[in-house]
C-alpha cells in the first residue's frame, strides 16, 4: 500500500501527489444545489461537469443535477457566448429553474469569456434570474468555488429595501446537509429567526418518496436570497468558505457579519451560541444547556481513551481548523493538520491553537497534499488519522485508525445525514473517535487482556 | 402516439429536430439509422464526459506502471484518481501507480506564462521520488489553449532521463464525448508502445484481449477461463497491464476485441501493421461467452484446442447451473433499460437475456453509428469537424514483425462468416418494438422511465439516484455498484446475486407510509362504526 512513499524530505514544486483538494467548480455546483429551483450551470467542457455531478453523487448518494455548456473545440476558439445563449434557453425551456446559477470553468477562464455581459445578453424569461461567478481552476480548491458562487447569488440578487426584517443571515460553510440542519435546528432552539445560505438539506439528503423530484423541496429560495440585504446581520461559519461572501453582503446591504470558525466541539459552538444570544439578548434555553452538559459528560467519561492521542487530520480547512480544536478539547494532540486549499490564515490559526492549547510539536499545511502528511507520519507515527475517503490508503499502509470526517467520502453511506456541528454533532464525532481508538485497543488486545468492561 | 414521440413531443423544434434523429423504435423491416457520436447541445443534461475521460481515465489510465501526470489544474487528476475501479496487481519487480495521482496543479501564474517549465520540474520530482520506466503526460483544456508542447517535453524526458515518455493531448474540449480521448490514447500507444517487446512467446495460441479494463475484476476472470482454454494472454489493453504486455502485443496470433468503441482504432492498425486479425468477442453472459470460446476455437482450427475449448465450457457451465436457474427464477419476465458506455449496453442485453429479461431501451453515451447498426455503416459515416480534429493514423505492415496465422483462403473464408474483422452492432439483438436511444439525456431518461416502467435501469453513478428516487431500481454498469467481476461464467452468477438482491431488498415495500393509505379520521355516524 504507497510503498512508493519514503519518510525521507523532499522539497517539491511541481509534483502534486495525493491531493487534500480539488477545483473551484465543484463546490460551486454544491453551492448552487443548495439554491432551491436553481439549475447550476457548468461553462466550460461537457466532462468537468460529469466529474463534478460524479463526485457529489458519490459523496451524498444523491442526485447532483446540473448542465453544462459543451462546449467543443470551435467553442474554445471562438468563446463559449453562442453555447451559453442556446444553454440558457434549452434550459429554461426543457428543465424550467426558477434560476440558473453558472460558474465557469479553467477552459472558459483561460479564453476569456465575459460572462457579465454574456448573460446581459440573454434574455431571461420574466420572473426567471440568471447568475454567475468566476472559478477558474488554476486558483484556489473547491472552496474557493463554494464561496464564490455564494457571493455570487448574493452580488446578483441581494438587496436592501432599507426596512430590516429581523432575521440573521446564515452562511454555513461548506459543510453537509446534516450540519446546516443543525445549525438551523440551534438557530431555532435560541428563537432566532434565519435565512441560511446556500441550504443543502431538502436537496442533498432528500428523502425516497417515489418520485423524482428535479427541484426537491430544500434550498433557499430565491426570494430569500433577495432578502438577505434585509439581514439584520450575518454569522458566517468558516473565513475560507464564508468571509467573501459575508464580505459581499456586507458591501451590497450594509449587513454587519460575525466570522466565526464551523462550530465543531464546545469552544467552537459555544461560540455560536453567544453569537445568537447577543443578537436575542434572552437567556439560553435549558435545552442547549443540557445539550452542552451532556457533550462535555462524554468528553469527561472517555478521556482515558483519548487524552494525549497525537491526531493527523486532513481535508478542507475550516473544517480541518474545528475539528482540530475540539480534538485538543478531548486532550488529544493534533500533532499533523493538512490542507489542500491555499492561504496563509490556515498555518496561522492553527498555531494559534497549539499555543492556546499548549501542545508541542504539531505542524500545519496549507497547500499541501496526502503524500507530504503521509511522509510525516512515516518520520513520526500518530495514533488516528482524521479525513476524508483518501485517508484510507495511509490508515492501510501504516495501520493507524481511521474516522471519516468532512468532504469527500466516497466509500462510505449515511454520514452526509449526520452532523459534525454543533453540540450534537460533538457527541457523535466524539463517538466516532473513541469507537475507533477503542476498538483498536481491543483488536491488538493479548487475549488475556481482552476487556469485557471499558 | 409511441412512447418515443411522446417523450420527443415536450421538446422545443430545434431540440426536437435534433434529438428524433437519435432516437430509432427498432423495426427489422426499417434501415434503423440512428444519429451518434455528435454534439450534444448546449443546456442539455448529458451524461458524456469529455476527451481527458476517455483518454486518461479510460484507455491508459488503468496501465499499473505508467506513470500518468495530469498536466493542468487540479481537478481533472482529482476525479480520475481510484474512481474506475480498473484493477491491477503488483507482481513480483513490478511497478503500480494506481494507489497515487499526480498532477502539476497549475496555478494562474502558470497560465499566464506557461507551465511547460513546471511540467520539466514535476518530472524531475517524479524521476527523484518514484523512478519510473514509464511516463504519460495527460493535458487538460487549459494546456491546449495556452500552448504547452507537451510533445517536445516528452522528448526531453527520453533523452534526460533515458526513459519511456509519452505525451497525450486530450484536452477536454476535443471531440464530442470519452470517444475522442480513446483514439487520441490508441495513436500513441500505436505509435510508441506496441510493437517494442521481444518476449518469448512459444504458444501459439497467443492473444490480445483488446477493450477489457478490468473493472471489478472482469479481465481477471477473462483470462482465467481464456487460460483454462489453453490460450496465452499476450496482452490485455488495458486492464491490469503493465507496459511490457503492450509492447508485446505484436506477437499475437488473434486480439479479441471486448469494447469495440474504445479499441477498434488499435485492433485495425495492429492488422494492418502486424497481420494480427481482430475478432469481436462478448465475455458478458453466458451464451455469448459459449459463442465467444467456440468462434476463438474456430480461428486456431486445432482439434485439441477445440476439445478443451467444449470442456471447459461444460465444467463451467455444470459449475452455475444452479445458481443461475434460481436467478432466472427470481428474474424471468422482468424488463429492463440500459444505458452506458459503447458497448456494455449491447453486452448485457445477452446476461439479461440469460436470465429472462427483457431490454426495452439500449443506448450509449459515446458509442459510433456502428456500435448501433454494425460496421457496414462505416463507409457512410459523414466525418464532420468534430471527428476530423482527431488525428487519424495509417500504418504500414512491418517487414519484420509482420506475420499470419491463416492462410490468406481461411482467413477470408472466415471473414465472409463475419467471424473476422467485424463488428454487427447492437441494433440485429434488439426486439422490434424496443428503443435504441443515443447519448440519452436526463429529461428523456426521466420520460422514458415513466412510459416504459422497467423493472431495472443499468446506467452510471448520474442517474441512477434519479431512476430511483423514481421508485425503478439502478445497477451502474460502469462501476458493477463496487461489485463485480460480471464476466464469463461466475460473473453473470454475480450479476445475477446482485440483480435480485437490488429488486428483492426489502426497503422498497416501505416507500409509502401507511398513514398515505389509511383514513385519517375513525369515528361514528349514527352510532354505527
Amino acid at each position: 500500500m504507497l510503498d512508493y512513499t519514503t519518510k525521507e524530505t523532499y522539497e517539491r514544486s511541481a509534483l502534486r501527489v495525493n491531493p487534500a483538494k480539488t477545483c473551484q467548480p465543484v463546490g460551486a455546483m454544491y453551492a448552487a444545489l443548495g439554491v432551491h429551483e436553481c439549475m447550476p450551470h457548468s461553462h466550460g467542457s461537457q466532462g468537468c461537469c460529469a466529474f463534478h455531478r460524479m463526485f457529489l453523487t458519490r459523496h451524498f448518494k444523491d442526485p447532483a443535477m446540473a448542465s453544462t455548456s459543451s462546449f467543443t473545440e470551435g467553442a474554445s476558439v471562438f468563446g463559449g457566448g453562442t453555447n451559453l445563449k442556446t444553454a440558457a434557453k434549452n434550459i429554461f425551456d426543457i428543465y424550467n429553474p426558477k434560476i440558473i446559477a453558472v460558474h465557469t470553468t479553467c477552459l472558459s477562464e483561460t479564453i476569456g469569456d465575459d460572462l457579465n455581459s454574456f448573460i446581459q445578453d440573454i434574455d431571461v424569461p420574466e420572473g426567471k434570474y440568471m447568475v454567475h461567478c468566476n472559478t477558474p481552476s488554476y486558483y484556489g480548491s473547491h472552496i474557493t468555488g463554494f464561496s464564490n458562487m455564494v457571493a455570487g447569488f448574493i452580488r446578483y440578487l441581494s438587496k436592501s429595501s432599507g426596512k430590516k426584517n429581523g432575521k440573521v443571515a446564515i452562511l454555513p460553510g461548506f459543510v453537509n446537509p446534516g450540519d446546516m440542519r443543525e445549525m438551523k435546528r440551534i438557530a431555532k432552539e435560541m428563537g432566532v429567526s434565519y435565512s441560511m445560505l446556500p441550504d443543502t438539506s431538502g436537496v442533498m439528503d432528500s428523502p425516497m418518496t417515489g418520485k423524482f423530484e428535479l427541484y426537491p423541496k430544500g434550498g433557499t429560495t430565491v426570494e430569500e436570497i433577495i432578502a438577505l440585504g434585509d439581514s439584520s446581520q450575518t454569522i458566517a461559519f468558516g473565513k475560507f468558505a464564508s468571509e467573501v461572501p459575508a464580505e459581499a453582503l456586507s458591501k451590497k446591504c450594509n449587513v454587519p457579519y460575525k466570522l466565526l470558525p464551523l462550530p465543531i466541539g464546545i469552544g467552537r459552538t459555544d461560540e455560536y451560541i453567544m453569537a445568537l444570544q447577543s443578537y436575542t439578548k434572552v437567556a439560553v434555553p435549558y435545552s442547549i444547556e443540557e445539550e452542552r452538559g451532556q457533550l462535555v459528560d462524554i468528553l469527561i467519561d472517555i478521556h482515558p481513551y483519548t487524552y494525549n492521542k497525537k491526531v493527523a487530520i486532513f481535508g478542507d480547512p475550516d473544517t480541518v481548523l474545528s475539528i482540530a480544536e475540539f480534538v485538543l478539547e478531548m486532550g488529544m494532540i493534533p500533532k499533523y493538520l493538512v490542507t489542500g486549499t491555499p492561504g496563509d490564515a490556515f498555518e496561522k490559526t492553527a498555531e494559534e491553537l497549539f499555543v492556546k492549547f499548549g501542545v508541542e510539536g504539531c505542524k500545519a499545511k496549507a497547500f499541501g497534499d496526502l503524500f507530504e502528511l503521509h511522509q510525516w507520519i512515516k518520520e513520526e507515527s500518530v495514533d488516528l488519522l482524521i479525513g476524508g475517503t483518501h485517508g484510507k490508503y495511509i490508515a492501510r499502509a501504516e495501520d493507524i485508525p481511521f474516522v471519516r470526517a468532512g468532504f469527500p467520502i466516497i466509500d462510505r453511506y449515511i454520514h452526509s445525514y449526520m452532523p459534525l456541528v454543533g453540540y450534537k454533532g460533538g457527541m457523535r464525532l466524539a463517538e466516532l473517535i473513541a469507537n475507533a481508538l477503542m476498538d483498536r485497543q481491543d483488536r491488538d488486545a493479548a487475549e488475556e487482556d481482552f476487556e469485557m468492561v471499558m | 402516439m409511441s412512447v418515443m414521440n411522446k417523450v420527443l413531443d415536450q421538446y422545443n423544434s430545434r431540440v426536437y429536430k435534433n434529438r428524433k434523429e437519435h432516437m430509432v423504435d427498432v423495426n427489422s423491416n426499417d434501415k434503423n439509422e440512428i444519429a451518434a457520436n455528435v454534439r450534444t447541445i448546449p443546456g442539455i443534461i448529458t451524461q458524456r464526459g469529455c476527451c481527458y475521460a476517455g483518454c486518461k481515465g479510460v484507455v491508459v489510465g488503468p496501465i499499473k506502471d505508467a506513470f500518468i501526470i495530469t498536466h493542468g489544474p487540479i481537478g481533472c487528476a482529482y476525479y480520475s484518481w481510484g474512481t474506475r475501479r480498473h484493477k491491477a496487481k503488483k507482481g513480483e519487480g513490478e511497478d503500480n501507480y494506481l494507489q497515487y495521482c499526480f498532477s502539476t496543479d497549475l496555478q494562474e501564474p502558470d497560465i499566464v506564462f506557461g507551465g511547460e517549465k513546471k511540467l520539466k520540474q514535476a518530472i524531475n520530482e517524479a524521476m527523484d521520488l518514484f523512478h519510473p520506466k514509464t511516463i504519460m503526460i495527460c493535458s487538460t483544456c487549459p494546456v491546449g489553449l495556452i500552448g504547452d508542447d507537451i510533445h517536445a517535453v516528452a522528448k526531453w524526458a527520453e533523452k534526460e532521463y533515458g526513459i519511456k515518455c509519452i505525451a497525450f493531448s486530450c484536452e477536454g474540449y476535443k471531440g464530442v464525448s470519452q470517444s475522442a480521448g480513446h483514439h487520441i490514447a490508441n495513436n500513441q500507444l500505436i505509435k510508441y508502445v506496441i510493437g517494442e517487446g521481444d518476449r518469448k512467446i512459444t504458444n501459439k495460441f497467443a492473444i490480445n484481449v483488446l477493450g477489457e479494463y478490468n473493472i471489478g475484476g472482469d479481465g481477471w476472470e477473462t483470462e482465467r477461463l481464456l487460460k483454462r482454454c489453453g490460450y496465452e494472454v499476450v496482452s490485455t489493453f488495458t486492464g491490469g497491464a503493465k507496459m511490457d504486455d503492450i509492447a508485446n502485443a505484436h506477437q499475437a496470433n488473434l486480439s479479441v476485441v471486448q469494447c469495440h468503441r474504445s479499441i477498434n482504432y488499435i485492433a485495425e492498425l495492429i492488422e494492418t501493421k502486424y497481420g494480427i486479425p481482430w475478432m469481436k468477442v462478448n465475455f458478458v453472459g453466458v451464451e455469448a461467452t459459449i459463442e465467444s470460446l467456440r468462434n476463438m476455437a474456430k480461428f486456431f482450427n486445432d482439434p485439441e484446442l477445440t476439445a478443451r475449448a467444449e470442456a471447459v465450457i461444460a465444467d463451467e457451465l455444470d459449475n452455475i447451473e444452479q445458481d443461475m436457474a434460481y436467478y432466472k427464477s427470481k428474474l424471468k419476465g422482468k424488463t429492463a433499460a440500459i444505458y452506458v458506455g459503447g458497448s456494455r449496453a449491447h453486452h448485457y442485453q445477452f446476461l439479461l437475456n440469460d436470465l429472462g429479461v427483457h431490454t426495452v431501451l439500449a443506448g450509449y453515451e459515446f458509442g459510433h453509428r456502428e456500435e448501433y447498426e454494425g460496421r457496414e455503416v462505416i463507409p457512410f459515416v459523414k466525418p464532420d469537424a468534430d471527428s476530423k480534429n482527431i488525428e487519424s493514423i495509417t500504418v504500414e505492415p512491418d517487414k519484420e514483425k509482420f506475420h499470419v496465422y491463416l492462410s490468406e483462403e481461411d482467413l477470408n473464408k472466415l471473414k465472409e462468416e463475419k467471424l473476422i474483422d467485424y463488428y454487427s452492432g447492437m441494433v440485429k439483438d434488439m426486439k422490434d418494438g424496443t428503443y435504441m436511444v443515443d447519448d440519452l439525456n436526463h429529461f428523456e431518461t426521466e420520460e422514458f422511465l415513466k412510459l416504459l416502467k422497467p423493472d431495472i435501469f443499468f446506467s452510471g453513478i448520474k442517474d441512477k439516484y434519479v431512476a430511483q428516487k423514481g421508485g425503478t431500481l439502478s445497477r451502474q454498469l460502469h462501476s458493477y455498484d463496487y461489485s463485480g467481476p460480471y464476466s464469463c461464467f461466475r460473473g453473470a452468477v454475480n450479476f445475477a446475486r446482485d440483480i435480485a438482491m437490488g429488486i428483492y431488498t426489502p426497503a422498497w415495500s416501505y416507500v409509502k407510509a401507511p398513514w398515505k393509505t389509511a383514513p385519517i379520521l375513525e369515528g361514528t355516524i349514527g352510532g354505527v362504526q
